[in-house]
């Protein structure tokens, strides 16, 4: 039952994942997470890190993470979990298959039509608000403690502040960044 | 040929970081510069409809130029291929943490990577919306969409659904008119 739910959760997400791969983490954010239960907010930030420092796609990276956490967290065995992954993995790609090759044999020439157009003038300020929602969606107790525990919570909101403030304007690469949080976590977390 | 489009793609699949956009000039060296398999305004061409389809951009890519060369069999390759890399790292990954996420040391590593890893979300945010073109005016539809999943808990599917629906009927019924 698991296996025919993840299976048909990854295949929705590959097929309206639009606009990139950040913009998957919200989609699969709201079936791992938010419907399912399978993984909690933590074990889901932890996804997206661990998807982030690797080579590949997010999407890729985060469906397989996802698909063997699932499976393990319902309680079933390694090799159970590893046919977790692989489900998640061939549901996430198997729209792509089929609409590029649609699109290869016949709809090529209507890629530009109006309609079209149209239809990526809605999608496009959308996009925007599911990064923003996936954004507040992770900022949760679980991954910055509360106000009651200070010394973890304003450290969290530091390396937060921290990342922002080093990736976007100081333009660190975000690896060397995520190198130096886990650095201060173990220092200052432990 | 297969063998040849599989290493190709194999070797796009370890080396991309972050699903993006740095694998394009790897992918045009190999595919459009050695082996000349597709010339380059069309590479260019499959680019801009890949990154407009839903799916994982790298795939879309990949399945658009095996199709071309080998058909269906050909497609199923090179995503194969494209995956395989990230998928055999990532599963490794999962299961070892999996075992070692309770470890001490282990917790407090991920406990500082958390709050980057939210920020890391939260920078593309603000600099998506401004390669759509989000102003005062149009300001309201994300807005609106965040608030629909975050605080109604409303599925990011219907939020596409419903944006791509809209954006169809604004230039169907309201742009002409306006």
């Amino acid at each position: 039952m698991i296996f025919i739910q993840l299976f048909i959760a990854f295949f929705e997400i590959g097929l309206f994942g639009f606009g990139g791969g950040y913009a998957m983490i919200s989609l699969i954010q709201g079936m791992v997470v938010t419907r399912y239960h399978w993984l909690t907010v933590s074990e889901f930030t932890n996804a997206i890190a661990i998807s982030q420092m690797t080579p590949g796609p997010i999407g890729i990276n985060s469906a397989t993470y996802c698909g063997y956490t699932a499976i393990r967290n319902a309680g079933f065995s390694e090799i159970t979990g590893i046919f977790g992954s692989l489900t998640a993995a061939i549901a996430i790609i198997l729209p792509s298959l089929v609409l590029m090759i649609l699109i290869s044999k016949m709809f090529m020439k209507y890629m530009d039509s109006p309609i079209i157009q149209d239809v990526f003038s809605g999608l496009r300020p959308a996009v925007v608000g599911l990064l923003a929602a996936a954004t507040l969606l992770l900022m949760t107790p679980e991954n910055f403690s509360t106000p009651s525990d200070p010394w973890t919570f304003w450290i969290s909101i530091g390396l937060f502040i921290a990342t922002f403030v080093g990736t976007k304007l100081v333009k660190i690469n975000p690896l060397s960044m995520i190198g130096c949080t886990a650095f201060a976590g173990l220092l200052l977390l432990y | 040929m297969y063998w040849t489009l599989f290493k190709t793609f194999i070797k796009i699949g370890l080396v991309t970081f972050n699903g993006g956009y740095a694998m394009i000039p790897m992918i045009e060296a190999d595919v459009v510069d050695k082996y000349k398999w597709i010339d380059k305004d069309e590479f260019v061409n499959l680019v801009a409809i890949a990154q407009s389809c839903p799916g994982v951009f790298a795939i879309n890519i990949s399945i658009f130029i095996g199709y071309k060369l080998k058909k269906i069999s050909g497609a199923v390759c090179t995503a194969i291929a494209t995956a395989l890399p990230s998928f055999l790292i990532i599963l490794l990954i999962a299961m070892l943490f999996h075992q070692f996420q309770d470890n001490k040391i282990v917790a407090s590593i991920f406990a500082g990577i958390r709050p980057a890893v939210v920020a890391l979300i939260a920078v593309p945010t603000f600099n998506l919306a401004k390669s759509a073109n989000i102003n005062i005016s149009n300001c309201w539809i994300p807005t609106i969409c965040a608030i629909a999943i975050w605080l109604l808990g409303v599925n990011p599917i219907w939020v596409i659904i419903a944006a791509g629906v809209g954006g169809f009927l604004y230039g169907k019924y309201i742009r002409p008119t306006e």
